[in-house]
């Protein structure tokens, strides 16, 4: 008899984790993205503290927006090339979890990353220090919501050569109510008024997320493997 | 009737009998459409505060209506195709989707030429503007993705699943969008009890309302009958056709 699924998923999750630590580089990329990205802001607009204090939330979280996207392709394209994903569809276990193992790597891997460099780019960008936390917050709620809604976009353009351009048509509107609710919360702690309603629902969008994505990246797997 | 629907669902059938409905179909719209416009843009009174830029309603708001409209007919022909695997679900969806995005592209035109005007600029970020623009991303990704993959058949239902998501996020990112921020005049007609739009000024509204709906459905058969060509090209039926219409 074939292993249990918790199995099938923590032996996925183990292979991606040591396949992202072999390749370090391409790990890497994204979070310098993001720090990039943020620094340019105040040598484009100001470097006054006033003006960058009131972008800071809005600027990290496109930052991060940008960044997961950039990271996105790695989720199933290598895997896709050499045929593991067609091996992955074809067992017998369901593929909405395996799904779920996937996607949780892919979060280890550029979410959590994103959320520890955070509080440095809240530095840059004079964010105050009551709001570096409600940041955490929202980025450790928003990034994973990130990663299952990317994971349907990776999984609809990974059989194209050239989808980069079309995966970020795609997805980016998607990330428009994370996006929102998440800078919202930021701005909102910066000016010491209550956030519990934005963080109550970007947790409701994780649920969501975390129940209907997969299902949706699943089926979009194997429309695209044909 | 189950044969009916049966028969319909054949693209050879539903090739023929849409030919035989749009001309009707067609038809109906051109009424319409001359009503409405007479009605909108001559019967119906000035607004007492807004004056004749009022009058852009006529398109605007129908155009609104038509682009979430067909958004879900999209998503719902997108759906049957999946599961059932009629083709020409597959068909409908495809056609609806450039025929959407262009409504959506007029509401967007139309709200900012009243825009001017009224709230003197081309453009806010006013909650319903930003969900009708968000809308149109959304079209655009179902058609990009349409256009980038070969295969129809994978195209297709790639589409519907792309669909599908976006019919799931679009009531979320429209309340998010509208906590975010509005300017947006409230609902004036969907309030059922008692519309504050007057009835000399309805009447005009419902017309194009039910104008523009059939104008889908004749652009909508016109496409779908050139798409239902285009698949069933190596078809027995359709060399049949292109014969006959050799000897014409």
């Amino acid at each position: 008899m074939a292993p249990g699924i918790p199995h099938a998923c923590l032996t996925l999750l183990k292979r991606d984790l040591l396949l992202a630590v072999r390749r370090r580089n391409e790990v890497i990329n994204p979070i310098l993205f993001f720090i990039v990205v943020v620094s340019l802001f105040p040598m484009g607009i100001s470097p006054e503290r006033g003006l960058l204090q009131a972008l800071a939330p809005g600027v990290i979280w496109v930052a991060a927006l940008l960044a997961t996207l950039l990271s996105l392709e790695s989720m199933f394209r290598s895997d896709f090339e050499d045929g593991a994903l067609e091996q992955m569809l074809l067992s017998p276990y369901p593929v909405t979890f395996l799904v779920h193992a996937k996607v949780l790597a892919h979060w280890l891997v550029t979410g959590l990353p994103l959320l520890l460099i955070a509080p440095l780019l809240g530095v840059l960008m004079a964010l105050p220090e009551q709001a570096m936390g409600t940041l955490l917050a929202t980025l450790a709620l928003g990034t994973p919501v990130l990663s299952l809604v990317g994971a349907i976009g990776v999984a609809l353009t990974v059989g194209l050569r050239r989808g980069g351009a079309l995966l970020s048509l795609l997805v980016l509107p998607l990330y428009i109510p994370v996006l929102i609710f998440g800078a919202n919360a930021v701005d909102a702690s910066a000016a010491n008024l209550p956030i519990a309603g934005q963080l109550y629902i970007l947790g409701a969008l994780l649920l969501f997320a975390v129940t209907l994505a997969p299902i949706a990246t699943a089926a979009a797997l194997k429309i695209s493997t044909g | 009737m189950w044969r009916f629907f049966h028969k319909l669902a054949s693209p050879r059938y539903f090739y023929d009998i849409a030919g035989h409905l749009i001309p009707w179909l067609g038809g109906l719209f051109a009424v319409l459409l001359i009503v409405g416009l007479y009605g909108g843009l001559v019967l119906a009174p000035a607004d007492y505060q807004q004056g004749d830029s009022f009058r852009i309603i006529y398109i605007h708001v129908p155009s609104a209506w038509m682009s979430l409209f067909i958004y879900v007919v999209m998503a719902g022909a997108g759906a049957i195709g999946l599961i059932w695997r009629i083709k020409l679900a597959d068909v409908v969806a495809a056609s609806s989707a450039p025929i959407g995005a262009s409504f959506t592209f007029l509401a967007l035109v139309t709200g900012s030429l009243w825009g001017k005007p009224m709230w003197g600029t081309w453009w806010v970020w006013d909650a319903r503007l930003t969900s009708e623009l968000i809308l149109l991303f959304l079209y655009l990704g179902v058609i990009g993705l349409y256009g980038a993959i070969e295969d129809k058949r994978s195209a297709s239902r790639a589409a519907a699943v792309l669909a599908l998501v976006g019919v799931v996020n679009i009531p979320i990112i429209h309340y998010s969008v509208e906590w975010w921020n509005t300017l947006h005049q409230g609902p004036t007609v969907t309030k059922l009890d008692a519309p504050s739009i007057h009835i000399s000024m309805l009447l005009p509204l419902l017309a194009m309302a039910l104008a523009f709906m059939f104008y889908y459905a004749t652009a909508l058969l016109l496409r779908a009958r050139c798409e239902v060509l285009e698949r069933e090209r190596h078809a027995a039926w359709t060399q049949e056709l292109a014969k006959q219409w050799e000897h014409q």
